[in-house]
């Protein structure tokens, strides 16, 4: 892999930075399909989220003992996912550092989609949705559900506005070039651009506001996910009563994240054709980012499982060698490897950092890491300090129902249509910050 | 409290029939249970009735009005204020259980649950390899410091003055973290329609018994804090046919059983049995206390003495 790395970026200009980047905003029949698909598939599922209103969460695999199930294991895994927006975007950017430039937006569109969809799962699970407003009026400030509804609403509106801030230079533009789109879209541009045209002392301030905002999401990202691991470890079940839950969480939810963002830049980087912004550098340094953040996250998993395995304390036993090898074993096991421990050995090699093998390795790890949300969340109901008697058959396992599946599926087919409609409507890629980068100049028209 | 129970026994044996009736037959005091079931029988048929001056009078059954219970708003404020002064505890004497389980059926029956559904659990328990396993019946225990009540994010279930733990069903998000809480799996969920919905629909919701059961929310021992406010011992303790519930007031330092209806020093029971409670290294600080399993009044004749049930 010694050639002479071919000097693309030399040929970009302003014109042909925002052709590439706006072509696929109004020409794109695979995308439509696409939608059409997602919303098809929402719609179907609608109807088992109907089932479940109308006869009860009976209709789940959730009983007395398994209480929390899918649902709550998606719910993790969404806020995890969604944590990849402030990795990228804030931390990184905070850094200066200069390769991120053409995936923030993409991390920070996965981000406001999982985050969001996150809150919905949560109402999916209720079993009185028609009471969601109580934790308005009867709030209790004591529950950490009340911090989590807190900081997840939060950082929605942090992400969305680290969306739309950094956008408006890019949307000042599509205001103009984009002369053939819809009415509404017209409209959209034209009041999210707040009549921008590139003044020192509009970029001045602009820039102001976006880092601010990036300082702010910080601790709110690092909140999110932790408060959503003190809803386990708040309690005194085995396999959650731990106090290392927050930090593992957080470690856990970069590797998730940047897993998911590698796949969704794949994906841009063939569907739209845009091999000129997304470069193989950026795969490189994120299959080096995603080393780093799995050599800590593998830490984390020591800590986690090596020292109450030494100890195995009365309790911690029986889920533990449920986990390492009982029923959960394959789960488990898989979810270390797949998501953990071979990507590592993997990623470290530069040949597995191209985009496609990477993109494989990423799709392995999305699976395990949601995998590991579903052991994290579903053998510890199973294993309560007093024995599971005089209960059915059925109260005794957890497998869930045909409902929960496809109500899972509905969760997941709105986060990718969010994502989808965001990418349709709004430019995938930094049209000025490109430019900026590339030191081009530009001018843009009132 | 022996003499004082003797004294007021009249007076309950009136109130757990439930019933007090006038010269025109009208029935002023009849409880609404009742009232949902006699609904629902055929007409025609009589009931056997105690009048106020002790005489047995047969009235029809379709004479029979239910009575107007205490609107909603005010059995919700009582219910969470809980009875001024009281301090509710129970003692289960584990050396006298033998799974007869009465205690399961009349809460079943007092809370409309179905029978896989538990407020009270009788377990069958062993705590190591080699000791000997014994019957464990298990309420909620209604910590002093409950882990429950801290998690709920409308404050749907709390504890009230008198000790009880309770759970307003009207207010309950269906959210589960307190069913994820109790160490004790004390909790239950009303996963689908509760057992006979439609029959007592137009009851109105008692918080001091959970009845209606209520699709979506959480359910759990209440100490029967519907009988206590009539001055009864709770449903499972005065079903027991073996003596093994004790129950009372720990500032009166009393506690009567629910069998014999004799009436002890709390104190001293629990000192002179080494009572203790259960899972008391987790800090929750239970109101359920247990004496040991020793001298016992029979057999364990349990079916489980495998590993897989043991946790």
């Amino acid at each position: 892999m010694n050639d002479l790395p071919e000097q693309k970026e030399t040929t970009l200009s302003f014109e042909k930075i925002k052709e590439d980047i706006l072509r696929p905003m109004q020409n794109h029949k695979g995308l439509e399909l696409w939608i059409v698909f997602l919303i098809t598939v929402i719609g179907v599922c609608a109807w088992a989220y109907y089932v479940q209103l109308r006869d009860g969460l009976g209709v789940t695999g959730m009983r007395d003992y398994v209480s929390w199930g899918l649902y709550i294991a998606n719910f993790v895994f969404f806020v995890a996912v969604s944590l990849v927006g402030m990795l990228i975007s804030s931390i990184l950017g905070l850094l200066r550092i200069n390769w991120i430039t053409p995936i923030s937006r993409i991390a920070e569109i996965i981000a406001v989609a999982f985050v969001a969809v996150a809150g919905l799962v949560i109402v999916l699970d209720m079993g009185r949705p028609d009471r969601v407003l109580n934790v308005l009026i009867h709030g209790r400030f004591q529950s950490p559900i009340l911090w989590d509804v807190t900081v997840i609403t939060t950082y929605l509106v942090i992400s969305l506005l680290l969306l739309i801030l950094p956008m408006i230079p890019d949307l000042a533009i599509c205001k103009n070039e984009l002369k053939k789109t819809s009415p509404v879209l017209k409209k959209l541009y034209n009041i999210l651009s707040f009549g921008y045209i590139n003044t020192p002392s509009q970029h001045k301030h602009l820039h102001k506001m976006i880092r601010t905002l990036m300082v702010l999401i910080v601790p709110v990202g690092l909140a999110i996910h932790t408060v959503t691991s003190w809803l386990f470890a708040a309690t005194l079940r085995n396999g959650w009563d731990t106090t290392i839950f927050g930090p593992y969480f957080v470690a856990g939810a970069f590797v998730a994240g940047s897993a998911a963002l590698i796949v969704a830049m794949y994906f841009f980087r063939v569907s739209y054709k845009l091999q000129d912004y997304i470069t193989d550098v950026q795969f490189d340094k994120m299959g080096k980012l995603m080393v780093a953040v799995c050599l800590v996250y593998l830490y984390f998993n020591l800590n986690e499982f090596l020292v109450p395995g030494y100890k195995m304390k009365t309790g911690d036993d029986i889920h533990l060698k449920e986990l390492f090898t009982g029923n959960w074993a394959i789960m488990f096991w898989s979810s270390q490897l797949f998501g953990n421990v071979i990507p590592i050995m993997l990623l470290v090699t530069k040949k597995f950092r191209k985009p496609l093998p990477i993109m494989i390795i990423s799709l392995f790890i999305i699976a395990a890491a949601w995998i590991k949300r579903y052991v994290i969340v579903i053998p510890t109901m199973l294993h309560p300090h007093l024995p599971i008697q005089n209960v059915p058959e059925n109260f005794v396992h957890y497998y869930p129902s045909a409902i929960e599946i496809s109500v899972t599926v509905l969760s997941f087919a709105l986060a990718l249509l969010i994502i989808t409609v965001l990418a349709k409507i709004f430019p995938i890629i930094p049209i000025c910050e490109t430019a900026d980068n590339e030191g081009i100049d530009y001018k843009i028209e009132a | 409290m022996k003499e004082e129970t003797s004294n007021n026994s009249r007076r309950k044996f009136l109130k757990s029939v439930g019933l007090s009736v006038g010269a025109a037959g009208v029935v002023s005091g009849f409880s609404l249970l009742g009232a949902a079931k006699a609904a629902a029988q055929e007409p025609g048929e009589t009931v056997n009735l105690l009048t106020q001056d002790g005489q047995l009078v047969k009235v029809d059954k379709n004479q029979l009005r239910p009575t107007v219970s205490e609107p909603l708003t005010e059995l919700q404020k009582r219910g969470r204020e809980g009875i001024a002064g009281k301090s509710f505890v129970m003692v289960i004497d584990l050396s006298k259980c033998r799974n007869a389980r009465k205690c399961m059926d009349a809460c079943q029956n007092h809370h409309q649950l179905r029978t896989d559904q538990h407020h009270i659990n009788v377990l069958q328990m062993q705590d190591a390899e080699h000791t000997a396993p014994y019957f464990m019946p298990k309420p909620c225990q209604h910590c002093d410091n409950p882990p429950c009540t801290k998690v709920c994010p409308v404050d749907a279930t709390f504890k009230r003055q008198d000790g009880i733990v309770l759970i307003d069903n009207e207010r309950c998000i269906g959210c589960r973290f307190c069913i994820a809480a109790c160490p004790y799996s004390a909790r239950i969920f009303q996963w689908t329609e509760p057992k006979d919905a439609e029959k007592y629909k137009n009851l109105t919701y008692n918080i001091e018994s959970n009845v209606p059961q209520k699709k979506g929310t959480v359910s759990k021992c209440l100490f029967s804090a519907d009988r206590l406010r009539e001055d009864k011992l709770p449903s499972c303790v005065s079903s027991c046919p073996n003596g093994v519930y004790y129950f009372g007031d720990r500032n009166e330092d009393a506690v009567t059983n629910g069998t014999s209806g004799e009436t002890v020093r709390f104190t001293k029971l629990i000192k002179e049995n080494a009572g203790y409670t259960l899972m008391e290294e987790l800090g929750t600080k239970p109101r359920v206390y247990y004496l040991p399993p020793k001298n016992r009044a029979f057999e364990f004749n349990g079916d489980l003495l495998n590993e897989e049930n043991l946790h």
